[in-house]
């Protein structure tokens, strides 16, 4: 028998939960409210539509293709964005973690490139690359690049240096302490680094498709409806990228607490 | 396996200023010997250590070990440090298995001689646990096994309990003892005890403060399990405080 305060209904009565619904709360009956005063679908669209769009999520809207359907090419986007400012981040950050010279040839050059938001790449992106797949991920690639390097440069630095000296005095070699110490030592950091990376990412994703010429994923379904005044689309597309970015977090959080509990329990 | 340390100095670099950590020292290990360095904390006993364990470069002279030059880590020389190092991601029985894995050694057969070394330290039953369910003494014997585990010739421990409770301590003293008896490892012991030194040794070598140059080796000769309380005990261990009391500024 757990004890009274780890059954799971106890979540639910107890005050911390009260507290945190009351402000979602607050904002729907505002929401109701607002709604009702104003009484424009085109400003602020009354809670029933928009339930009515999100109750219908495989349903074509306006001829653009429907939320799920345009919510996976994002999510298939930012997926490809992603993996190619990982493969480039991780052996970049162990590099200039484990070498000084390494460390010194890249680290002003990053260090310049680092504060320039992701969006501020789309005009170069649509000259370089036309608009299209390539600079839609070369922006998700930027916006995911620096969090992925900045983590896994930290992840290797704190890394125990007995660690290593007892790996090579067990007789590993360079490798294999490569392998076996500095990628599992600095996973839980390197991963932290990818859970915050990939929610710039999803954030990239949504932004890069408003680029004009655009014409399938979430955003691109949001500007449609935009410019049909159809902004309980709008509001349904907003709603549909938080719960992903909120699915996909809690993804990676699972993930950190089954692999990777040693970081916070080793003394 | 004899391991011999001749003429060996070691200079460290501050600010440019070169400072001696170890001057001359000069030093042959028997086999199967338990030998303890003693001295004053930044005597240069870890230094010491580390450079015949190959993770520092001696500034002269040099370590021999079964009559090749050590210039780098090597299986025959076994290191294990105060903070048990163990591998917090690994489990205990993978932790053993360490030295094992890297020498390409297959999983089946690596945890067969792992659970050995895990009967050896008194943990059978904890392999799947892990590092951090343990207590302290608990991870150190670990440690202890993980070395044992790729068969070394000597077992180079760095003040291995000193970040232990007294009683643990003085358990670990023993149960380290039974480990030697049974298995004829050759032990070079680094502490600042003088009570485990007189408990554990064959010999002490007892160094200076910093610079460290050996001033004297104390061969203990107490039959063993030897009695913290005897008298003959209380006098070898009156004698060694003293060689370490003399160096002390006076006041």
């Amino acid at each position: 028998m757990l004890p009274e305060n780890q059954k799971w209904w106890h979540g639910i009565r107890s005050k911390s939960f009260l507290l945190k619904i009351a402000l979602p709360i607050i904002i729907i009956i505002s929401w109701v409210i607002l709604s009702a005063l104003i009484d424009n679908e085109f400003i602020l669209p009354s809670i029933v539509s928009v339930l009515i769009v999100l109750s219908k999520p495989f349903a074509d809207i306006l001829g653009s293709g429907s939320l799920v359907g345009n919510a996976l090419v994002s999510l298939g986007r930012v997926l490809i964005g992603f993996a190619v400012a990982a493969v480039l981040a991780i052996p970049l950050g162990i590099g200039m973690a484990r070498n000084a010279k390494v460390h010194d040839f890249f680290d002003s050059t990053i260090q310049v490139f680092r504060p320039i938001p992701p969006l501020a790449w789309v005009p170069l992106a649509l000259a370089w690359f036309r608009i299209g797949l390539l600079s839609m991920v070369f922006i998700i690639a930027i916006g995911a690049f620096f969090p992925i390097l900045l983590n896994t440069l930290d992840g290797v630095k704190s890394i125990k240096k007995t660690w290593i000296e007892a790996a090579h005095t067990l007789g590993a070699k360079e490798r294999q302490v490569l392998a076996k110490v500095i990628l599992p030592g600095a996973a839980p950091t390197i991963w932290t680094g990818l859970r915050v990376g990939f929610g710039i990412a999803w954030m990239c994703v949504v932004a890069a498709e408003m680029m004009p010429g655009t014409n399938s994923g979430i955003g691109y379904l949001i500007i449609t409806s935009y410019n049909w005044g159809q902004v309980q689309v709008i509001i349904a597309g907003i709603i549909v990228i938080g719960l992903i970015g909120l699915g996909i977090d809690y993804l990676f959080k699972i993930v950190e607490r089954k692999k990777f509990m040693w970081r916070e329990l080793d003394r | 396996m004899t391991l011999v340390v001749e003429n060996l100095s070691k200079e460290f670099e501050l600010r440019d200023v070169s400072s001696p950590a170890l001057v001359s020292i000069n030093l042959e290990v028997q086999d199967k010997e338990f030998t303890c360095v003693l001295g004053p904390s930044g005597c240069g006993k870890t230094t010491l250590l580390r450079i015949i364990a190959g993770l520092e470069q001696p500034t002269s002279g040099k370590v021999i070990i079964g009559g090749e030059v050590v210039t780098e880590p090597t299986p025959r020389l076994a290191m294990i440090f105060q903070d048990y190092s163990l591998f917090p991601w690994r489990t205990v029985l993978d932790n053993i298995a360490f030295g094992l894995e890297m020498k390409g050694i297959d999983e089946i057969e690596r945890h067969r001689v792992a659970s050995r070394y895990l009967d050896l330290i008194g943990l059978c039953g904890f392999g799947k646990n892990y590092p951090y369910e343990l207590s302290g003494g608990m991870r150190q014997r670990v440690a202890v096994a993980r070395a044992l585990a790729i068969d070394p010739s000597v077992l180079l421990m760095d003040e291995p309990f000193g970040a232990l409770d007294a009683q643990t301590r003085n358990m670990l003293q023993k149960q380290l003892l039974e480990i030697w008896d049974k298995t004829k490892k050759t032990i070079l012991f680094v502490t600042h005890s003088v009570d485990e030194a007189v408990f554990m040794a064959d010999r002490i070598v007892v160094l200076t403060s910093r610079p460290g140059t050996i001033k004297e080796v104390v061969t203990i000769d107490l039959p063993r399990p030897r009695d913290r309380t005897s008298q003959d005990f209380a006098s070898v261990r009156r004698y060694v405080l003293g060689l370490i009391d003399e160096q002390l500024p006076i006041q």
